[in-house]
């Protein structure tokens, strides 16, 4: 990956300026590959990573493994699509093994995810079975390591 | 009745000569204060990778926790051996060869032991890391100081070692990068000073704790030039390549006949380095590189910041090839560099550390650490700009 791409994707909220000073370029520079990454959706956004049990978000998060028929124009393509363009769904994912997407699904509450599920995801057409796990607690998100704090005590000084 | 006399000083004159740290006095001094943001640190801001962490607590539920060879243990030798060879370009025999210490410094001790009669001076060359002079001193040795100068990047020329050579010089003392100036030292210079040292029959110790953390060019250890192996010792450890520090683990690697006499000393003084710190470094020279090199794109990365930074302040400062600080001059302010140190603390609340800790050829320069993040590094910067700012110095950039 570019350095330009680490940098960001280690702290979206670098300013152009010290990523300029980090990398050794003009910051004009910077802010044009920037916007191009983001032009060609490269760079896709920029969120917080929040961890959402400290936040009190109402929130229940449920991976789902899903079967579908493939089909012979486009093969998973056009129902992974229609899956991952609902709201409720956080992401989605082609697998290899025993079953074909990964789906996780955000809903205020257990009965809001099953709904979910058996009203829309397991109706359409071509999904053969969903088997959905809810999630109890994260442990790392993204990278980060949540609830152990790793910056001990150090010296202010040493030689 | 008998008065009782006066007791003497208890303590040896040898160890009575030996100064305080001028990093102690100023350690005392931040730490008693609150909200500082440090560039003063000289160690790696990273934990540890957890793959090394992991590998000692592993070591420590198989119950691995007796002595191990006063050599160190022999897998670990062995993977020294293959890793200084791949890395260095110098073979050393694990059997009889290399010898597992406790942090670089202790291998710097007892190679400074091993080789010195009393009386033998030691050339090293200055600003340096706190610990050569005194070291020397407690071997009772004479310690020679040389000065390199911000001109030549703080490199040491051949000219000047050459000028220092008396009958008693035993030894040359050389560690590059350099701890606080960041300085490198080019090939050329290698073999001319290599060159020195044969003719006048010197051993060269060699402190390569921070030759991972080189950032243009491929590091080389004057141990692989031509005649140079049989009078070098080598020496390394894990602290700044592999964040750590307080695992307190290194080596030293030279000829057989060198590293028996320091294994004489080490093994009445020390027996053996820490087991599960032997384990840990077997980890991370077998599966530590990964990690190590995204570290130091990172500290490439915060070089180059506050390279700028201090650039931009109008303080010159050479652009560091190597270990993790900056050695910015900061003459044209007009103060001392703890005159410099103590007003950015009191009024900014920023620690760097006076030049002058490292020695007298440091007055008139700060070492400013960038093993710290990169938002520290951010708000540091910005108040000593202010800092600077109220001091007018006039811009140069």
């Amino acid at each position: 990956m570019e350095p330009l791409l680490e940098i960001l994707t280690d702290n979206a909220r670098t300013s152009n300026e010290t990523i300029a000073q980090m990398l050794g370029q003009p910051v004009e520079a910077v802010a044009a590959r920037i916007r191009q990454l983001e032009d060609e959706k490269i760079i896709l956004g920029y969120k917080a990573l929040v961890d959402a049990e400290k936040a009190e978000a109402e929130r229940v998060r449920a991976v789902i493994e899903v079967k579908i028929t493939p089909e012979r124009d486009g093969g998973f393509n056009r129902i992974a699509n229609r899956i991952a363009r609902y709201d409720e769904v956080h992401s989605c994912h082609l697998m290899s093994g025993s079953y074909d997407l990964l789906v996780v699904v955000d809903g205020k509450d257990l009965k809001d995810v099953a709904q979910f599920v058996s009203g829309k995801l397991s109706t359409i057409q071509g999904v053969l079975s969903t088997a959905t796990h809810f999630m109890l607690k994260s442990y790392k998100e993204q990278g980060t390591v949540i609830g152990v704090d790793e910056t001990p005590e150090r010296l202010k000084v040493s030689p | 009745m008998k008065t009782n006399p006066v007791p003497r000083n208890p303590v040896a004159e040898h160890v009575q000569r030996i100064p305080r740290s001028g990093i102690r006095d100023f350690f005392e001094i931040v730490q008693s204060m609150t909200d500082v943001v440090s560039l003063g640190i000289g160690e790696p801001d990273f934990v540890t990778p957890w793959h090394i962490r992991e590998a000692a607590i592993y070591s420590l539920e198989q119950g691995r926790t007796g002595y191990t060879s006063n050599l160190g243990a022999p897998k670990l030798r062995k993977a020294i051996a293959r890793y200084v060879a791949t890395h260095f370009g110098v073979s050393y025999d694990p059997a009889n060869e290399v010898i597992v210490t406790v942090g670089v410094s202790e291998a710097i001790d007892i190679a400074i032991r091993a080789i010195l009669n009393p009386g033998d001076e030691v050339l090293y060359h200055e600003p340096c890391y706190v610990s050569y002079n005194p070291s020397i001193v407690l071997a009772h040795g004479k310690p020679v100081r040389i000065s390199t100068s911000a001109e030549n990047g703080f490199a040491l020329k051949a000219a000047d070692v050459r000028r220092a050579i008396t009958p008693r010089t035993r030894a040359l003392m050389l560690n590059f990068p350099t701890n606080p100036t960041g300085a490198v030292l080019p090939r050329s210079d290698q073999e001319e000073i290599a060159e020195v040292c044969i003719e006048h029959d010197l051993v060269v110790l060699t402190d390569e704790i921070y030759s991972e953390l080189t950032y243009e060019g491929q590091h080389e250890t004057i141990a692989s030039l031509p005649g140079m192996r049989e009078r070098t010792i080598f020496l390394h450890g894990f602290s700044k390549a592999f964040a750590m520090t307080g695992w307190r683990i290194g080596y030293a690697c030279a000829p057989a006949g060198l590293t028996e006499a320091m294994m004489r000393i080490h093994q009445y003084s020390m027996l053996c380095a820490s087991i599960m710190s032997q384990e840990a470094a077997l980890e991370a020279l077998e599966h530590g590189r990964e990690p190590m090199l995204a570290m130091r794109e990172q500290y490439l990365r915060r070089r180059n910041f506050l390279t700028h930074q201090f650039h931009e302040m109008g303080l010159s400062c050479a652009v560091p090839k190597g270990a993790f600080y900056l050695f910015p001059s900061i003459a044209p302010t007009g103060l001392t560099s703890r005159e410099f140190a103590l007003r950015l603390l009191e009024e900014e609340k920023v620690a760097v550390v006076p030049g002058d800790a490292f020695g007298p050829g440091g007055e008139g320069f700060v070492r400013c650490s960038y093993a710290t993040g990169m938002d520290q590094i951010e708000t540091a910067a910005a108040r000593i700009r202010a800092f600077v700012g109220r001091l007018r110095v006039p811009a140069t950039v």
